[in-house]
Formats: C-alpha cells, structure tokens, sequence
C-alpha cells in the first residue's frame, strides 16, 4: 500500500506558449507520420523510377485511365496497367501563387491537367520550363522524371515540347 | 439515366419553422462552437417560442475534424444544446456538408420518424493559419494523385475555370461581376463576413491567388454557425402560422478526381434540346454534372420544367466566382456556355431577372463549411416568409413577394452537390 496524502506532481520547466489572456488563448502542437500504402495504386510510383507514366485500360470495355484506377468506373470491371505515351496537350492550367502550408515555399508552380492522345481520362501535374503569359490550351507538352526517386505523383513533371525555331519575330 | 427515375419522393410534407445563424467572422475566439451553436439554436427556438421538449432529435452538419482537432464535435453540441439523450447523427461532405445535413433533416420528417428535428451546422476555422486550412482543405483530394500535385483547392477552380474560359468565351470580367454583385448584396446583411463595394478593376487588381481567380474571386474562411429547424405538416403550422415547405430536394455526385470526369453528353432538362449542344464534352472539367443531377431531381420532384421562369431566388455555393457562373448553368438558368454573359447581362443582381445569393452568397458572407448550408436555408426561409426586415433590421434585401427559392450546396470540384427547393405557403 502507498496511500500518500502528500504526494505532489512533478513541476518542470517547460511552458505554454500563450497567444491572449482574454479569452485565452494557448499553442496546442500537433504532428503524426504515417504509414500511408499505396496499396493497388503503387505500380504506378514505382514505374516512374523506369521513366514509365503508367494508366489503366478496363479490361472488360477498354476505358483508358491516364491517372490509374483498379476498377473501372464505368462498367465496375478490373483494370490492367497501360503505359501512357511521355507526350501530351495542356487540357487546362494555371499558376499558382499561394498554396497549402506544405506547398507555400514552391509558389509560384504552375498546375495543368495533361491529355494524352487516345486516352480517355486526364492527369494532373506540375509543368516547369514555362511562365503564366506561356501557357495555352493545346500547348504540347513532355514528361521528365526525377533521377532520385521520392515516390511522389511529382516523380513525373511536364516541360514544354521544344518548338522548331520561330522565324524571326517582328 | 443520371439518377433512377423510379426514385420517389413518397414521404411525408416536410416544413421549415424557424432559423437562426451568427454573424460570420474570421475568427471569433471568444466562444467555442458549441456556444456558437447554442447562440443559432436559441434565437431559432425562441422566434418560433419552441422549448426543448418541441425537439425530436436532431443532425450535426460540419467538415473537418482537423480544423479543432476534436473528434465527436457533433456529440458535445448535442450535449450542449440539452438534447441529449434524443436521436441524433454526423453528416459530413465536404463543402456540400449543411446542404446534406438539411437534406437528411428532411428525411427524418419525410420519413415519420421524428415531427421535429433541429438541423445544426459549424465550423471553427480559426484555430489555424490560413494556409493551414488550405492544407486541411486539400485533404479532401485524392491524396495519392492530386494532393501531393496540387494541393490547393483553389489552384484546382482555377483550372475548371481556365477550361470553362476557353470552351465559352467566358471572361475574368464576367467573374469579377460575381464578386461585385455578392458583396454590394452583403452590405446590407449584418450577419455577413465581407460587404464591401467594389468594382470589376478592384477584384483584378487584388493579389492573384490561382490564375484567374484573385483573392476577391474567393471565399473567406470563417467561424460560424446556423441552425434549421424542421417540422411535419401538423406540427409545422401549430408552430408557426407562415412555415415554409421544403418541396424537394436532389442530390448528384462525381468522381473525386478532376482527371476522371468522362467526356459525354449533357443530362437535359425539359427546356433543352440535344443539339443545343452538339460537340460539347461533359462534363469534362468545365462544368458540374453533380450540380446538374441534384437539379434534375429536385425539378422532378417539384414539377419544375423552366427553371427561370418557375424560381424567384436563389441561394448557390459561390466559393468561386468562377463556380457561381457554371452553377447558372448547371442549374438551367441559361445554357452551358452562357453563364458569363447571364451575370453580364445582370439577370442575377438584386433587382435582375432572378436574384442570385441576395444574401451575399459565400462570397461575402463567409464560409465556416458546416454552417455554410444551414445559412443559406436560413437565408432562404426568411425571404420565402418576408420576414427578412425583422431579421436583419433592413428590408433592403427582402424580394417583393418571393414563392419559390432554390438552395444549393457544394463539395470540392464538385464531388457531393445538392439542390433544394423550398416554397412560401402564404
């Protein structure tokens, strides 16, 4: 038995950081990693460490996924991986110039949604190599790939596909 | 078949009674939601001289867990109002969360399972910095495939919008007119976050946040709540002698991710014709088949087949400016491609054709997501029932005579929409 009246909790040095004593307001830290798996999708991630963009094709009405999906959304029926060509058309775009917390140090990035000829759905990305005043619908465009891998949908970003030499601009 | 047309609506007549919401602000540390909420409740309940006795359960309307950090918010509130032990149960969707919320509301009237049913919606969004709340925000996207790509809501608007711009024609003026109507409407509404009077060069010329959209073509953040309080037919009219009737509602979704919207035809309403759009993918990026199911199904159910002509108000999720153009559309207020020119041409200010967010809309009265869809029932009960003069002190904003508004709620890019129609009885 160790009934004792006087026990006492521990003071310690640490504090709170207090923002307003009227209401009061405190600093309340959070943060948490996760074990995120990209379970059914994560041929994909890896496929990009080979310069491969893979989508999905229904192997049942041959729906073609240009950002992979297992099962079709259209008829319910599985998929199979489909590579997608490294070249596409900007289907839309625009520049952002403020973002998420984690994003905020890469603005201004330009975001686009990619089609891919033959291909029935689209891809979001990152295009690099461009300002705003560049970017149109119909632009093509290709995709480059990080040499050190960071299993990100960012492994693959798009440049603008180089144009032969303008003549001379008046 | 974009919903099953042998869905029917078999229930009981299910009737608005009262409403109550706070002012909007960006951050009101001085009450917690649930206070917030009991605030909303208090002033609904007493309008109508109800007691907690009147009240057979109810239904929790918020988004984000993370923007408290407290999970069972719902429950506290409950506890909070005094309604426990009742019946009571979360709804979330995204931006579209109050208007499921009022919607399941509904439900548990139409059903007979409760005669009364308090609706309330919050959010406290204050707790972090803005650019947090984006964060959180984002959260609500793919987080395999757009999250770690984009992760910003209004970066994936911009883009719809971009494609809605070179599809139709629409232009960034024609957005900035959204933003010049909702917050001229909102300076006549004291529970509204933003009323300013601007001009289409001072939302230009505000900070770009994803082109085309500037901070004006944007909602706020905000700390809120509203709170609607349905009933059945008897009851209704024991409580009050002017309720309105929700006539019906509707309810569409699309995939979660942009990249997955099909590129086919257009659902049509009785006041469109296939070859009115000949060679138009849809919905690809441009346009909101969810926003378009949810009208299909509430016209139906409340016999609607020119919507224009057959609505007198509405109350839609302008989160974007660009969003409250392809909701005109979507809506049937005009044909896909002509939205730019129907807020160009004026047909929803104020004294216009029909009267788009005469309240402000989300643009101008801010946007704490749960409570967003409650305020607009709340908004709309009280025009349908010409009593906006004695709820904002100003009658500046009440309709000459209004029968029959339309509410609308909306999810991320889309996702969840859903479409209410409510009527005036007198």
């Amino acid at each position: 038995m160790t009934i004792n009246p006087n026990a006492k909790m521990e003071e310690t040095q640490s504090g709170t950081e207090v923002y307003s004593i009227d209401p009061l307001i405190v600093k309340s830290h959070y943060e948490i990693d996760y074990i995120h798996s990209y379970a059914q999708d994560s041929e994909f991630f890896r496929a990009l460490g080979k310069k491969k963009i893979m989508g999905s094709k229904c192997k049942k009405c041959g729906y073609t996924y240009a950002t992979p999906r297992s099962h079709c959304m259209m008829c319910g029926a599985e998929t199979e991986w489909y590579q997608l060509p490294n070249t596409g058309k900007v289907h839309t775009f625009t520049t952002c110039y403020f973002g998420s917390e984690e994003f905020l140090k890469e603005t201004p990035f330009n975001l686009i949604m990619v089609e891919f000829e033959n291909v029935d759905s689209l891809f979001m990305a990152r295009l690099i190599g461009a300002d705003l005043d560049d970017l149109y619908v119909g632009m093509p465009v290709t995709a480059k790939f990080r040499r050190n891998q960071k299993f990100s949908p960012t492994d693959v970003y798009f440049v603008p596909v180089a144009q032969p030499e303008k003549k001379k601009r008046r | 078949m974009y919903y099953s047309e042998l869905m029917k609506h078999t229930g009981r007549n299910v009737y608005m009674v009262s409403g109550g919401v706070t002012k909007f602000a960006k951050a009101t540390p001085e009450m917690d939601f649930r206070l917030r909420v009991k605030k909303a409740f208090d002033y609904a309940m007493d309008d109508v001289h109800l007691t907690l006795n009147d009240i057979d359960g109810s239904v929790a309307s918020y988004f984000a867990d993370h923007f408290q950090r407290q999970l069972m918010s719902g429950i506290m509130v409950q506890d909070y109002l005094g309604l426990t032990p009742k019946p009571s149960k979360r709804v979330e969707g995204g931006g579209a969360t109050g208007g499921l919320a009022f919607q399941t509301g509904y439900e548990e009237i139409a059903s007979g399972r409760m005669d009364t049913c308090a609706v309330y919606g919050f959010e406290t969004m204050s707790h972090v910095n803005t650019w947090k709340g984006n964060e959180f925000i984002a959260l609500a996207s793919d987080t395999n495939f757009d999250y770690p790509v984009g992760g910003f809501y209004t970066g994936y608007y911009a883009m719809m919008a971009v494609r809605h711009m070179h599809e139709f024609g629409t232009t960034v003026e024609q957005l900035a007119k959204v933003s010049v109507k909702n917050h001229k409407n909102a300076i006549h509404n004291p529970y509204a976050q933003s009323p300013m009077n601007l001009t289409v060069n001072d939302v230009r010329n505000s900070p770009m946040v994803a082109y085309p959209l500037t901070r004006l073509d944007v909602c706020t953040m905000s700390d809120g709540a509203a709170v609607s309080i349905l009933a059945s037919e008897e009851k209704a009219f024991e409580i009050t002698d002017r309720p309105v009737l929700i006539k019906s509602i509707g309810t569409g979704t699309d995939t979660m991710r942009l990249s997955d919207r099909p590129m086919g035809k257009v659902p049509l309403l009785p006041n469109e014709k296939e070859s009115d759009y000949s060679g138009l993918k849809y919905p690809g990026v441009h346009s909101f088949r969810a926003g378009r199911t949810a009208a299909k199904e509430a016209y139906d159910g409340a016999g609607i087949t020119d919507p224009i002509e057959e609505l007198d108000l509405i109350e839609l999720h302008d989160a974007y400016t660009s969003s409250e153009i392809q909701t005109y559309e979507d809506l049937g207020l005009c044909k896909y491609g002509e939205g730019g020119k129907f807020i160009e041409e004026g047909k929803s200010e104020l004294k216009g054709k029909i009267p788009v967010n005469p309240s402000g809309g989300l643009l101008a009265s801010g946007h704490p997501v749960g409570a967003t869809g409650i305020m607009q029932s709340v908004f709309m009960f009280w025009q349908l029932q010409r009593t906006v003069k004695k709820h904002f002190k100003d009658d500046y904003l009440q309709l000459n005579n209004p029968k029959r508004g339309l509410i609308h709620s909306h999810a991320g890019t889309g996702t969840y929409v859903t479409a209410t129609i409510m009527e005036a009885v007198k």
